[in-house]
């Protein structure tokens, strides 16, 4: 079989911050009774559930997303064997483990002005959002969730059949002369 | 634009991320029910003036409806809470009445 | 003439030079400089006509409440009309052109206009060219749409050449207004540690205070506001921005600004404007007060300006507005004017004061340097047609026939000053009638509120009313002390004394009519104080009525200088007093913004949101016609070379009936329903009975809402015991998903149902015709794709060819058909895999019309065709879906209502035309009579019409009263041209009606 493809394999555009696509990653949405769910997520990925609204990260990261949902990032190749876990680990327990990882588009923003080139396009507020903590908000007209790893460098997860139209709204926010030097 | 605060996830959402979804604490009348009950469930609005419980639904964020108690004329909050009840808890009707001591649920 | 100065211009860099045209004319100014400003240095007065008399007008103000003059600036992509030449900043190589005249600035037809003015009194249009009603559209409208109106419209085959964006902000506090006060405020707000974003309108800091020479802690108020600057600067909590204007205030402390980043520096590749959305707690309006003009007869012509303009071209710009200055005033701020003008050497006429005595600091001061005070008169006359020549000089009160004729060229006037309380009343905030000022300020009571309940809006100094700069600056530092609950020291202020304005802004005071019909109110719109009189006079009492009526402060200034002038004519007229009339309604924004700054970054390729299907680079690069559906952009039909749309489409309905057709289906909808209550939530969710579907089975699905109607549809498939795959239409997803949400999160939120949108994890590729099973068997599946393993309706999972699929046997054209999901990832190269291993049956994609015409041709609804909001599935034959068993499904109870089980509802039936010919989409089934309109009386229309290449012939889908019990009668259809076509009633099922070929 030929390669997979994310939506816009090596999408790029340097400006006052770098915008690239980050290829594909591994999502798998698990809606539970996450307090029940709490060992199984834990076996399979490591991590404890997160606080509301924060992502526990490493080589598998867990989001929250809602009091009854999850999301697990990990390598692309390993998202069906993350559900598998999962089925074995919570068993009879109602839940919903699902591979998302090709519903999804994930980008990377990297520069000093991270803050300036999304709070363009999002009503969050950027400036209260703290390192590790997922903010699902707006992107102009499209739905998207975005956090900051560190104070360079944002990431912003959306839809696949938006990534076009994501990639063209950072790379124009990143448009050299638009710096507006507020945060 | 208003500002609510989603009571599920804990944002600060602005107007634009968020979806109206009409009044709140409707009770479903389906089959079996009169033409009058039904008529009331799926039409009839107060349309209310003043203090106002109704449905929302953070759209651009967790997906999850909630329930706010807002005064359609001076936009003011008194709270929001939880979308899984049938009439608004204790603490919102203390907060209404503690800014509209005139107002009443049963109004 | 005005003429530059040797000296004065504090905002002006003499030492360079800037080039620019006016009308053609390359005149030049100095970095620093306005258009208006550099126009008057340029001995310009003459900038443009005015709206309705064409009259000459010359510039009045010196900021953003200027009426007169506005111009078109630049030219091609960058034109843009009505721009107000006070606030453009001077750039190299500005071209600007006046407005509404014809042929020249000069010389102009229309002015004659304004000799049968008493002809076009207030509402002149209204009474007169309303009969009769023909003669509108052809004679009058013409003729004043060629007279009336302002700048030209951009030329509406360019784009705009710049780029716009928006930017969210979320503040403590807002500070608007970067004059003394507001420096005030932001550095009071910034030592106490809030967050705030302090923003100005203008370039330069300061507002008023360092031209009327204000002394604050003993030094000139310039040093003052260096000083606030540099700290502010050094303030990390503190954003501050210059030629930005808070545009508006809205609910909950929402607030827009409007930056012009780069109005001053064009082609640039800057944003041109930025709006910025801020969500802020507390909003600071140091907006300051705009001085009023007086009316006298002839006020509107070039050369009369504001006192306190003519101050700041000759104190920030060096330039003086005439050689010889007369001023009026009703105030002793307009002595300040006279101050100024002496000490640029400029000739001071005399001041005219209506005001019986003249007795403050600052008119004393003015007498003392010999400078003639006429107190107790006013001017009655203003001499010169495109420049001021010459004012006569009477008694204000009791005219006793003497008057004097002064000899001028510029005239400064002064009606006191209104605080600029826009920002205040944006959301609600309510005003008080301040008598001795006799200006309207804030009524602190009663506040705009915010979410909390609270005033979230505070004015502070001149906003507020507090006028004269020593009480500026303390009333500032109490409000901010109240703010932050903090100490606030304001600093000291010299100024002069001022004695109390006299309410007076008509001159002289027995002017009769014919006087009254020479002075204007509104310059842009050109109102005048016989207008409102008039009004007045035949029955207007409301504010806002009048307004309508004689338009007076509904031009593009919305009547920043003749709103309380008008106010006071109509009270008087009505013989009330001005709080009585009340204001009109302030609205944002303040000043206009470019609509470029509100559309943001929404144009061009990112006008909206267009989404892409895994394949959907492939259907581009075969030159694809696409078509919207729901957001996506899909492939209409695949044309080749000199093919028209037509025979695209019946070339591939053709291949995929005959051999092979492949089709981009990813756009379905796929929604993941889980749990041990799904098989129940998905019986109420449906009108058939879901839960007893065998896993590994499909089932096709109609969907309603409370109100019975049919609201979407598709195949459900039992993937096991717990889990159902609900398909949904292409738009529909999102709002199936929601509504799915809906009723589980609000009514049966004790049931144990979890569900996913997954639609765009899979790429779904139809793989339909005769050889599907045929291409699929040469790529390879690791399981059995026969008829009897996986038979028509069942689903299965395995690898095909080395890609992840998951198999429904479904069909939505009649042919054998395998609808195949992959990831996404997978979804173009099992694409590209189809079309190799299928090129020995040629293997067509095609696209959504082909798609149409075959479910057609089957007699299949669709979603938006067949229904529109307002068809229950009884209406469509459909009752086979619609389970008797079950108590109760979502819709079930809206279609027991009398009007749904009337038997006369309009019913799905095929339709043939005798004559083989398409009928026209949507066209009516006549019936016999009339209806009370006179309109034919219908019994059915039309939802689906094709021409079908499989059957030679066009067909139709209609609904039709008690159709389905009509068969083989023919009816008429009418057509657009007003004829009609007659077709007879069939099934609607034209195409292998026992379905012998999708079930091989």
């Amino acid at each position: 079989m030929s390669e997979l493809a994310s939506a816009l394999p090596g999408a790029e555009y340097e400006g006052i911050v770098r915008v690239t696509e980050a290829g594909l990653r591994g999502m798998v949405t698990l809606k539970a009774d996450l307090p029940d769910a709490a060992n199984g997520v834990k076996a399979v990925t490591g991590q404890a559930v997160p606080e509301p609204r924060r992502i526990n990260a490493g080589d598998v990261s867990v989001a929250w997303m809602a009091p009854d949902e999850l999301l697990i990032l990990c390598d692309h190749a390993r998202a069906d064997q993350v559900v598998r876990d999962l089925a074995e680990q919570l068993g009879t327990a109602h839940h919903l483990a699902v591979n998302v990882s090709d519903a999804r588009a994930m980008f990377t923003l990297t520069g000093d002005t991270v803050k300036d080139v999304l709070g363009k396009l999002t009503p969050a507020d950027l400036a209260a959002l703290p390192l590790g903590e997922m903010r699902r908000t707006r992107l102009a007209q499209v739905a998207a969730a975005i956090w900051f790893s560190d104070a360079q460098t944002a990431h912003v997860i959306c839809f696949r059949s938006v990534a076009r139209y994501v990639f063209d709204l950072l790379a124009l926010a990143a448009r050299p002369g638009g710096d507006v030097g507020y945060h | 634009m208003l500002t609510l605060t989603c009571p599920v996830c804990g944002v600060d959402a602005c107007e634009t991320e968020l979806a109206a979804g009409g009044e709140a604490h409707l009770k479903r009348f389906g089959p079996g029910s009169t033409d009058d009950q039904f008529e009331e469930y799926l039409f009839l609005r107060p349309n209310a003036k003043g203090v106002h419980f109704e449905r929302w639904r953070h759209a651009m964020g967790c997906g999850k409806w909630f329930l706010a108690a807002r005064d359609t004329a001076t936009l003011e909050v008194f709270g929001t809470y939880s979308a899984q009840t049938t009439a608004p808890p204790a603490d919102i009707v203390n907060a209404i009445r503690a800014k509209r001591p005139d107002w009443s649920p049963e109004t | 003439m005005s003429t530059r100065l040797p000296d004065h211009g504090r905002l002006i860099d003499r030492s360079r030079q800037v080039k620019f045209t006016f009308n053609g004319k390359w005149m030049r100014g100095h970095p620093g400089d306005t258009l208006a400003s550099a126009l008057l240095a340029n001995g310009q007065t003459l900038v443009g006509r005015s709206f309705k008399y064409h009259r000459p007008r010359g510039i009045v103000a010196s900021g953003g409440e200027e009426p007169n003059a506005l111009v078109n600036l630049g030219r091609g992509a960058r034109h843009e009309p009505n721009q107000r030449a006070t606030t453009t900043e001077l750039y190299e190589r500005l071209e600007a052109t006046s407005q509404n005249h014809w042929p020249t600035l000069e010389f102009d037809v229309g002015a004659v206009n304004a000799m049968v003015a008493r002809f076009l009194p207030a509402g002149f249009y209204y009474k007169t060219f309303i009969h009769p009603r023909a003669f509108w559209k052809h004679v009058f409208e013409p003729i004043i749409r060629k007279s009336a109106g302002l700048g030209a419209a951009p030329d509406p085959e360019t784009m705009d050449a710049d780029r716009y964006e928006h930017f969210y902000a979320h503040v403590d506090l807002v500070v608007a207004g970067g004059g003394v006060a507001g420096l005030l405020a932001a550095l009071e707000a910034g030592r106490a540690g809030k967050r705030v974003l302090l923003v100005e309108q203008n370039a330069h800091w300061g507002g008023r205070a360092p031209v009327d020479g204000d002394l604050i802690d003993g030094a000139p108020a310039e040093i003052w506001v260096k000083n606030a600057v540099e700290e502010l600067e050094k303030m990390e909590n503190v954003t501050f921005r210059t030629r930005t204007m808070l545009a508006g205030v809205y609910d909950h402390g929402y607030v827009t600004a409007y930056e012009r980043v780069a109005d001053h520096t064009p082609g640039e590749d800057a944003p041109r404007h930025r709006l910025w959305r801020i969500r802020t707690a507390q909003v600071i309006s140091a907006t300051g007060a705009i001085e009023r003009p007086l009316s006298f007869p002839g006020n509107d012509k070039p050369g009369v300006m504001l006192a306190s303009a003519v101050r700041d071209y000759i104190v920030n710009y060096g330039v003086a507005p005439g050689d010889t200055v007369v001023i009026v005033t009703n105030n002793d701020d307009g002595y300040r004017t006279a101050l100024a003008a002496h000490r640029a050497g400029l000739k001071v006429a005399c001041v005219v004061d209506p005001r019986a005595e003249a007795d403050g600091d600052l008119p004393h001061e003015v007498r003392s340097l010999g400078i003639r005070v006429m107190a107790g008169s006013a001017i009655s006359k203003v001499k010169g047609l495109k420049k001021v020549v010459s004012v006569r000089v009477q008694a204000h009160r009791g005219y006793d026939g003497g008057h004097e004729e002064i000899p001028c060229d510029a005239v400064a006037m002064s009606g006191g000053w209104s605080p600029v309380v826009h920002l205040w009343s944006h959301c609600g905030g309510k005003l008080t009638w301040d008598e001795d000022q006799a200006c309207f300020r804030p009524d602190h009571d009663r506040p705009p509120t915010d979410q909390n309940g609270a005033g979230f809006v505070t004015c502070v100094g001149a906003a507020d009313g507090a006028l004269n700069g020593d009480v500026t600056m303390a009333a500032t530092a109490t409000a901010m002390a109240g703010l932050l609950g903090s100490d606030v020291s304001a600093p000291r202020v010299d100024v002069a004394r001022e004695a109390p304005l006299a309410p007076i802004w008509v001159m002289p005071e027995a002017a009769g009519a014919k006087k009254r019909a020479k002075m204007w109110l509104d310059f842009q719109n050109d109102v005048k104080v016989s207008d409102v009189t008039l009004a007045a006079q035949e029955g207007y009492e409301s504010v806002e009525h009048t307004k309508r009526y004689t338009t007076l402060g509904m031009a593009t200034d919305q009547g920043k200088l003749s709103n309380i002038n008008g106010l006071a004519v109509l009270a008087e007229a009505l013989d009330k007093g001005i709080p009585q009339v009340g204001t009109t309604t302030f609205r944002p924004p303040y000043t206009p913004i470019s609509m470029g700054a509100i559309a943001g970054e929404a144009r061009g390729e990112v006008f909206q949101p267009l989404r892409r299907t895994p394949i959907h680079d492939w259907h581009e690069e075969q030159g694809a016609y696409m078509e919207p559906v729901g957001g996506w952009r899909r492939p209409y039909c695949f044309p080749r070379d000199g093919e028209s749309h037509e025979d695209a489409v019946n070339r591939e309905i053709d291949a995929t009936r005959r051999s092979l057709g492949l089709l981009d289906a990813s756009t379905l909808g796929k929604i993941l329903v889980k749990g041990p209550d799904a098989g129940r939530f998905m019986d109420m969710l449906y009108t058939n009975m879901m839960s007893n579907l065998k896993p590994g089975k499909c089932r096709y699905g109609l969907m309603c809402s409370e109100n019975g109607f049919l609201m979407d549809d598709g195949v459900v498939v039992r993937l096991d015991e717990d889990t159902f795959l609900a398909h949904t239409t292409s738009g529909g997803a999102d709002h199936v998903h929601t509504h799915m949400e809906d009723w589980l999160q609000c009514e049966w939120w004790d049931w144990k149902v979890h569900t996913v949108n997954v639609t765009e994890q899979w790429a779904q590729i139809a793989v339909v015709g005769p050889n599907a099973r045929k291409v699929l068997e040469k790529l390879g599946p690791d399981f059995d794709l026969s008829a009897e393993a996986l038979p028509f309706m069942a689903m299965a999972e395995g690898k095909i060819g080395g890609f992840d699929t998951r198999v429904f046997r479904i069909s939505f054209s009649g042919e054998l058909s395998y609808e195949i999901a992959v990831p996404a990832s997978q979804g173009r190269a099992f694409w590209d895999a189809l079309h190799e291993a299928g090129a020995e049956w040629n293997a067509t994609a095609y696209g959504t019309e082909a798609l149409h015409v075959m479910r057609a041709e089957k007699g299949f609804i669709m979603i938006g065709d067949e229904t529109d909001g307002t068809i229950i599935p009884q209406d469509l034959g459909l009752n086979w879906a619609i389970s008797k068993k079950k108590d109760d499904f979502l819709g079930k109870r809206g279609q027991e209502r009398v009007h749904m089980t009337d038997p006369d509802r309009w019913k799905l039936v095929g339709l043939e035309t005798l004559d083989g010919s398409v009928l026209p989409d949507g066209s009516y089934c006549i019936a016999s009579g009339k209806n009370a309109n006179g309109q034919a009386n219908v019994q059915g229309r039309v939802t689906s019409t094709y021409y079908s290449p499989t059957l030679s012939r066009g067909i139709a889908m209609g609904l039709v009263q008690n159709g389905p019990d009509r068969m083989g009668e023919v009816v008429a259809f009418n057509k657009v041209d007003g004829s009609t076509v007659e077709a007879k009633i069939v099934s609607p099922v034209f195409y292998d009606p026992d379905g012998e070929k999708q079930n091989v």
